[in-house]
């Protein structure tokens, strides 16, 4: 077990420990819930009860990184911060040499690459963070991609990470739909998180990415508005599946 | 040979350029856009290489939307990107400079919803810079510094500016050696940056 230390060495098992040890940072992180409709990109973040005397609107958990890629994350808010900053200037960066805006696999994989570099050289150890990113890719399909502290990036149709990560993402896998719209998506994401997240609308933060347009943060009154639906559906007792199509809430 | 003049007037800034892309006796177009806007609420018009240009005016505009995202969306005032700029051109110098000379506009807003103040700042490619109602880079100066310095006066409104820069305008195409057919005029004011009118269409390749 003492091949542990220096992260740029293997076990004898073939185990990074270093980067393992990470991914537990990342599970003990606030949870993320991302889910990919028809047309948009929805991520949802649990946001942990603040100290009474902290101002809120300093703790941000869903950041911009460029026109229309956002980014969530679990795990070391301070790591997520140096990432960020880089992935951020590699955004400008990217346009100043291309005069396009860079898709959001673009960015995933730079940051993949960055969170590897951490593993394998300078003795450093690597970043505590998994990052969700959602944006639109060069064909303008909605695309959600995840990195994790090994450097690995993945796609994925809808996905969860943070604590209860395992759980939160077996409950997407039973209730997702493809080619669900943006409203059916935003449901889905928030339910996800209540199953973890106590007292509903006030802990919990979503992003709404639509191709086209900026990312819309909603506000807190229509998160509590579906969570009072899904409260209401489930105080009557019906199963997600046989629930009557709710009217429009008039978001999208 | 560019002639490059802005104006401030209350509530904004007018900067206006001529469109003509030349070198020695070749005129490479004539719809060329000078001015280029930096952010949502300025604008830098700029005289010199098309090369130097281009390449100055695209890493200022870059570098100002980073610090917007890296910020959480605060956005620099006028000053503070005049400011930046001017470090640029003055950190290049010895290195490699610019050949740039810049005329930068912009609209800040008043905290109270009031009308808010247009700015003008003029810098040389050696970084020397002025804060100043009203600027000329170029030969254009010889013909249109005496025009503003009769003309403007605190407190004009756009109309009263506008009218100002077609005497400008129509003195160079009196006066100067060079024509210059085409002149690209844009306003910058609460609403933003809008291309006032152009002579030749800069999108029409």
């Amino acid at each position: 077990m003492s091949y542990d230390r220096a992260i740029t060495i293997f076990s004898p098992d073939g185990h990074l420990f270093q980067v393992e040890y990470a991914m537990e940072a990342v599970k003990r992180g606030a949870a993320v819930v991302g889910v990919r409709t028809k047309d948009s990109v929805i991520l949802a973040v649990e946001r942990r009860t603040t100290a009474k005397l902290q101002d809120s609107r300093s703790v941000r958990k869903l950041l911009p990184l460029d026109e229309n890629i956002t980014l969530a994350f679990a795990g070391l808010n301070a790591d997520a911060r140096v990432l960020i900053d880089k992935a951020r200037m590699q955004c400008q960066s990217y346009r100043l040499s291309q005069e396009v805006a860079p898709s959001v696999e673009i960015i995933a994989r730079y940051i993949a690459e960055v969170q590897q570099k951490y593993t394998q050289r300078g003795g450093r150890r690597p970043f505590g963070i998994a990052t969700f990113l959602a944006g639109f890719g060069e064909d303008g399909s909605p695309q959600l991609w995840q990195t994790d502290p090994s450097g690995m990036y993945t796609s994925w149709k809808a996905n969860a990470t943070g604590r209860s990560m395992k759980e939160l993402r077996e409950f997407l896998e039973k209730h997702y739909k493809p080619d669900a719209s943006t409203e059916e998506g935003v449901k889905l994401s928030i339910m996800t998180l209540m199953e973890i997240v106590e007292s509903g609308s006030k802990n919990i933060e979503v992003a709404v990415l639509r191709r086209g347009s900026h990312t819309e943060i909603l506000a807190e009154s229509d998160v509590a508005a579906v969570v009072q639906q899904i409260e209401t559906a489930r105080e009557e007792g019906l199963s997600d599946d046989d629930e009557e199509k709710q009217p429009d809430e008039g978001e999208d | 040979m560019d002639s490059i003049f802005g104006v401030t007037y209350n509530g904004g800034v007018i900067i206006a350029a001529d469109q003509t892309n030349a070198r020695s006796i070749l005129i490479y177009q004539n719809n060329l856009d000078k001015i280029s806007e930096l952010s949502s609420h300025s604008m830098m018009g700029c005289a010199g290489p098309n090369a130097d240009f281009v390449n100055f005016t695209q890493y200022i505009q870059k570098s100002l939307q980073l610090y917007e995202f890296s910020n959480d969306g605060l956005k620099l005032s006028t000053k503070a990107q005049a400011n930046f700029c001017r470090g640029e051109l003055a950190k290049a110098l010895r290195k490699g400079p610019y050949q740039v000379n810049v005329l930068l506009g912009g609209y800040d807003a008043k905290k109270d919803g009031e009308v808010g103040d247009g700015s003008l700042y003029l810098m040389d490619y050696l970084g020397s810079m002025q804060k100043v109602n009203f600027g000329v880079q170029g030969y254009a100066s010889n013909f249109c510094l005496s025009i503003f310095d009769r003309e403007w006066k605190e407190g004009l409104n756009e109309a009263q500016a506008l009218e100002i820069v077609d005497h400008c305008i129509g003195e160079l195409a009196k006066r100067f050696l060079i024509a210059q057919p085409n002149f690209l005029i844009k306003v910058v004011d609460k609403d933003g940056v809008r291309v006032h009118k152009f002579g030749s269409d800069p999108e029409d390749n």
